[in-house]
């Protein structure tokens, strides 16, 4: 075995398909597979898809870099089930393109944060954490408030998710302006409900009517948390001790 | 720089420099998107300043015949200085970010200095800043020498290291302005993504061309390293990366992987990015500084192939270690907990043979602060693997991960081996490349060392206490069998800590000002009187002939 590799580092071509064909079979292995079995991500047929004000407020969620500090991803533990709430299943990230699991809790898990505060709750800790919770260590967020929230290229957006795989119809993209702007308390929200499902939140998320911020965007994100599918609450798997 | 290439050549660089100015015109002219113009701008003046350097040296007298017959040291040496001021940066901005969670008012209220877009500041800085220019240096210098060769082009090493660092400088100007994709070690968007690629191809290229044009009939094995570090890096960056933007002139873009698929690629990469960014290149940096240097050969040759395989092989079977207990499947997870077992083998292989190798020179790592800045690198890195191994064990995991502890193993891995490697070599390299007889002060690399070693165990013990104790109070449960600690007293439960390892990164800090003065002082110094005798060859090519 020494003597052929002696005769291999004599080889500079060799030694370089060598270490390719090496390197490559560990990921072949662990990751085509994931494509193709199909119990890897489980079935929800009720799964709706962010609107493009979440999208956006998506966005922002990865350009502020919360996912440094917080994970979105509850794992099958019993006491992060008794904290955060029904563990992670691998469906309710479908749609994320890029996941936003994390791998660091500075904060808390925020897989299940939708619905757990109400919007001014959002709003005042995002502009001054330590307003609501005096030993936060949470930056603050004041600009969001006051920066206005470009919506004219969410169609793109949505096209570009579409082509990784994300179902948006020709007139979700279409649309996709208006029901952000729709969907952060202007009126004429019909189009969204029809498109996006009755369950649409649609209101001002901000506390101020007059326009769409930033933080109209993030709160909506934020609040759809873990509230795209039941089916980790519907799940009947217990948790690990 | 210009001095050594020919007139074609500088008009070579010329036009090239013309082509990227023209690509930075586009950017910033067509832009749908004012971020995408911002970074348009940078482009087109980093092109426009080289061009100007370029310009002004284009009549210079042309470099004599000769010259393909000698070393190619000038990227090298220009690659030394951009190291150390990678160096500088990256660790006061990691102080900068240690301090914040201790005193979250550090971010002056200003959106861009937030701790989420500061952060990949650091690691970007630290990780393909500082490392990646080392590496470049190392490697240029590395290659030659083992080879007995001049690397296999004149203009394409200043495109690589240039080029490199414009990927580098987009990417760190990139976050405070809010341009990131959120993966983790490859944050930056995708054009800068694909300029990463041509320039890393080219890289890969001129390794190999430098390899091919070997004066000796054995490749040694810091090569073997260095080359699984460039060839499979590049493997890890075009899969992990590929996305659809939104539009040609717009910077965002969506990654082609969404949920479980995308948390498995992304720490597919994640983790070989540590196995060959972080471990396989500063091996090869290891396997030739530290013979020469301790004037011995390399212990085992055989101990060397094996643990290059079970490295090569085996990291890349590892990278779901860090999903254990979420929604990947099960049988991904105890794939990635085996093969981070087996791995200590192969990774203690090569810090024992580094180690054994000093068996017989431990007087000179006594006398030379150098010689025991590699040694106290080979510690740490077996350290390092062990403790990673122990955390992928799912039970041990499921304490440690979302915990400071995954920090601690980091900066045990980051502090102890890649910078204190890193630090040996350029103090070995610097000397050498200016034709010095040693560095400017041996007392400054002493300094330097000890405050190296003092912030590494400051750094890293507060964060093993942080994490076990956050680890361990998020799964008490009080007598009335529920959650004992609401989430905020851990937060508390961390403030002495995070003081503690803000105080080790300045200590670690200050040690790399000291260095960076000490390099300065070298290179403007007096060249030695006779250069120094001692060959550039490791010993074991020599014994291998
Ligand atoms: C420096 C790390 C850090 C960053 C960055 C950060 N947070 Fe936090 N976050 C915390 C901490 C610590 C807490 C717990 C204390 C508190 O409630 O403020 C927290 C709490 C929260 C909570 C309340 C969770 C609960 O269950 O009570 C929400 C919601 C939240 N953060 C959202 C965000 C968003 C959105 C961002 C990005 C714009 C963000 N955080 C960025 C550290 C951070
Ligand atoms: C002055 C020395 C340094 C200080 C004070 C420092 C500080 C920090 C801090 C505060 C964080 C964020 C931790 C968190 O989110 O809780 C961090 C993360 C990180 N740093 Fe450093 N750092 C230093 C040097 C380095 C070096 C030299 C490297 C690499 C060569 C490095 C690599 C990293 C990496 C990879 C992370 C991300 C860790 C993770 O996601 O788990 N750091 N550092
Ligand atoms: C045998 C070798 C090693 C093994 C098995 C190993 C294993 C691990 C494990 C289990 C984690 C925690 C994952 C989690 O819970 O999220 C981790 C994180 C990490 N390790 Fe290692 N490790 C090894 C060597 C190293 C070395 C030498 C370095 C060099 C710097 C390093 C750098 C890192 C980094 C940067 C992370 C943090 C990733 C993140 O969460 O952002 N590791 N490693």
């Amino acid at each position: 075995m020494f003597g052929l590799h002696y005769r291999l580092e004599k080889h500079g071509m060799a030694l370089v398909l060598g270490i390719i064909f090496v390197a490559s079979i560990g990921g072949l292995v662990e990751i085509a597979p994931l494509f193709t079995i199909d119990e890897t991500v489980e079935d929800a047929p009720d799964m709706r898809l962010y609107t493009p004000l979440e999208v956006a407020g998506r966005n922002i969620y990865i350009r502020e870099g919360c996912y440094a500090c917080h994970s979105q991803m509850i794992r099958t533990l019993r006491d992060e089930v008794e904290r955060y709430g029904p563990y992670s299943l691998a469906v309710e990230s479908k749609y994320d393109h890029p996941m936003q699991w994390g791998s660091k809790r500075t904060g808390p898990d925020l897989a299940r944060i939708g619905g757990k505060y109400s919007d001014e709750w959002q709003v005042t800790h995002l502009i001054d954490p330590r307003a609501v919770v005096p030993q936060s260590i949470m930056p603050s967020y004041r600009f969001l408030a006051t920066t206005a929230l470009r919506t004219d290229d969410l169609g793109l957006h949505l096209k570009a998710l579409s082509r990784v795989g994300v179902p948006y119809t020709d007139d979700m993209i279409a649309n996709a302006t208006k029901d952000a702007i729709a969907q952060a308390g202007a009126d004429g929200s019909e189009g969204l409900s029809s498109r996006y499902g009755d369950a649409t939140q649609a209101r001002v998320f901000d506390g101020n009517p007059g326009r769409v911020t930033e933080m109209d965007a993030l709160v909506a994100y934020l609040q759809i948390l873990g509230r795209l599918t039941d089916a980790a609450h519907a799940n009947s798997q217990p948790a690990e001790e | 720089m210009v001095a050594q290439l020919t007139r074609a050549e500088r008009q070579f660089a010329l036009l090239t420099l013309g082509l990227l100015a023209l690509c930075g015109l586009l950017m910033a002219a067509g832009a749908n998107d004012d971020l995408f113009a911002l970074h348009g701008g940078l482009i087109l003046a980093f092109a426009v300043g080289l061009g100007f350097l370029v310009i002004s040296g284009l009549d210079a007298p042309e470099p004599a015949d000769g010259r393909l017959a000698e070393y190619y040291d000038d990227p090298s040496r220009v690659a030394i200085v951009l190291t150390m001021g990678w160096a500088l940066f990256g660790l006061a901005v990691g102080d900068w970010v240690a301090w914040m969670l201790a005193y979250p008012q550090l971010t002056f209220d200003a959106a861009w200095a937030s701790f989420g877009r500061i952060r990949p500041i650091h690691t970007t800085g630290v990780i393909f800043g500082f490392g990646g220019n080392a590496l470049i240096a190392t490697s240029f210098h590395v290659v030659q020498r083992t080879c007995r060769t001049r690397l296999a082009g004149q203009f394409s090493p200043w495109f690589v290291l240039l080029g490199y660092n414009l990927f580098c400088l987009l990417a760190v100007s990139g976050y405070p302005l809010g341009i990131t994709q959120s993966k983790e070690y490859a944050e930056p968007e995708w054009y800068v993504d694909l300029w990463l690629c041509i320039v890393w191809v080219t890289y890969l290229v001129l390794y190999i061309r430098t390899l091919a044009r070997r004066r000796e009939p054995h490749i040694y094995v810091a090569n073997w390293y260095y080359l699984a570090f460039i060839i499979v890096v590049a493997m890890l960056h075009i899969v992990n990366n590929i996305a659809v933007p939104v539009a040609w002139n717009h910077a965002r873009a969506y990654s082609a992987f969404g949920g479980v698929q995308d948390a498995m690629t992304q720490w597919w990469y994640g983790h070989n990015a540590v196995a060959f960014f972080l471990t396989a290149g500063f091996l090869g940096m290891m396997y030739y500084y530290l013979p020469v240097r301790a004037q011995r050969p390399i212990f085992s040759y055989r101990m060397s192939i094996i643990s290059f395989w079970g490295i090569t092989f085996m990291y890349m079977w590892a990278g779901s270690h860090h999903l254990h207990y979420t929604a990947l499947p099960h049988w991904v997870q105890t794939l990635g907990m085996t093969f981070s077992l087996i791995l200590l083998v192969p990774s203690w292989g090569s810090a024992a043979n580094a180690l054994l190798t000093l068996n017989g020179a431990w007087h000179r790592v006594r006398d030379d602060a150098t010689l025991r800045f590699m040694m106290v690198a080979a510690i740490f890195y077996g350290l390092t693997t062990f403790e990673g191994s122990f955390m992928a064990i799912r039970a041990v995991n499921s304490l440690s991960h979302y915990t400071d502890w995954t920090v601690g193993h980091v900066h045990a891995g980051a502090l102890g081996w890649v910078a204190l490697i890193s630090f040996g070599a350029l103090y070995s390299l610097t000397p050498a490349l200016w034709g010095r007889a040693r560095m400017h002060s041996a007392w400054a690399v002493e300094a330097h060392f000890w405050l190296a070693l003092a912030g590494t165990l400051i750094y890293v013990f507060s964060m093993w206490n942080s994490g076990v104790i956050q680890g361990l109070m998020w799964r008490t449960y009080d007598a009335g069998g529920t959650l004992a600690y609401p989430f905020i007293d851990t937060v508390v439960a961390m403030h002495p800590y995070y003081i503690a390892r803000a105080v080790g990164g300045a200590l670690f800090l200050s040690g790399a000002a000291i260095g960076a003065w000490n390099v300065w002082m070298t290179i403007r110094g007096p060249a030695a009187a006779s250069q120094p005798a001692v060959d550039d060859r490791p010993l074991t090519v020599l014994a291998g002939e």
